[in-house]
């Protein structure tokens, strides 16, 4: 009995050095990797009808920081399904409150993800969905307030699995 | 084809709490940027409208693209102002519409 324990606990043991070590070399490997890709490009590209889109809602506005929370993974590990959760400061009171929430992809082959319409009926302006991100890419997301500021929040996703079909 | 609407409300909930409501639908939610096996175009089909009511009064509408995942999660929330009825409505490209209504129970 004594024996089978010893036995099993250097088996873990041996088991844990290996697996340490082969995380440490992919770790070496995907930073590497990382680095190769800073000097190609980075942030990464945006498409043209992304800027596009973009530049309709910037249009005329300067556009604030800070005013939105994004939850969104920093690697989403399959691109078909990725959960984001919006939350815009906002009283959401008849005299300001949020209108609109956009969501926008700088790398899926459509650039407007989704648009939400709030009031002040909404209480928060929080909405939850699950996105398609056909590759790494950064999203931006745009609240429109009814006092005509329009707050911004860009994220970073890297996507290990593309959403290809989106 | 769109089917099978599910809603979470909370269990217990008073005038004036601001709830979550969570919505999901089956729906395929085809891009229209695939191509079946003979190499022809998918024609797109997405669920593109959905609007909530809450009472006579819309609480809440989102335009989507296809760039929601398929089999749509929505959740969005709602300052209660009383007990009352939900209505929601899900609208495809084919212009199939899905409505499912849900009361509230307010205590």
């Amino acid at each position: 009995m004594a024996d089978s324990v010893h036995i099993s606990i250097l088996n873990r043991r041996s088991f844990i050095l290996a697996t340490l070590g082969a995380a440490c070399s992919a770790q070496l490997f995907a930073s590497s990797r990382a680095f190769a890709d800073a000097g190609a490009v980075l942030p990464f590209e945006r498409t043209a009808h992304f800027e596009e889109a973009l530049q309709k809602f910037l249009t005329g506005v300067t556009p604030v920081e800070g005013l939105i929370a994004v939850d969104l993974p920093e690697i989403a590990e399959n691109g078909n399904f990725v959960p984001i959760t919006i939350v815009a400061e906002s009283p959401m009171t008849d005299a300001d409150h949020v209108r609109k929430i956009h969501i926008l992809s700088s790398g899926n082959p459509v650039a407007s993800v989704a648009t939400f319409r709030l009031s002040p009926l909404n209480g928060t302006a929080r909405v939850q969905s699950r996105m398609r991100l056909a590759r790494s890419q950064d999203v931006i997301v745009l609240a429109e307030m009814s006092t005509g500021v329009l707050a911004i929040a860009t994220m970073t996703v890297k996507v290990t699995i593309g959403g290809c079909q989106s | 084809m769109a089917n099978n609407p599910r809603i979470k409300l909370p269990d217990s909930v008073k005038a004036g709490d601001i709830i979550e409501v969570k919505t999901l639908i089956t729906h395929v939610m085809e891009t229209g940027h695939r191509k079946d096996r003979d190499g022809n175009a998918i024609e797109r089909n997405i669920i593109n409208t959905f609007v909530a009511k809450f009472g006579d009064a819309e609480v809440f509408r989102a335009e989507l693209g296809p760039g929601i995942s398929a089999n749509p999660y929505i959740s969005f929330q709602l300052r209660v102002p009383g007990p009352g009825t939900f209505e929601f409505a899900w609208i495809d490209d084919q212009g199939v519409k899905v409505v499912e209504t849900t009361p509230l129970n307010v205590a």
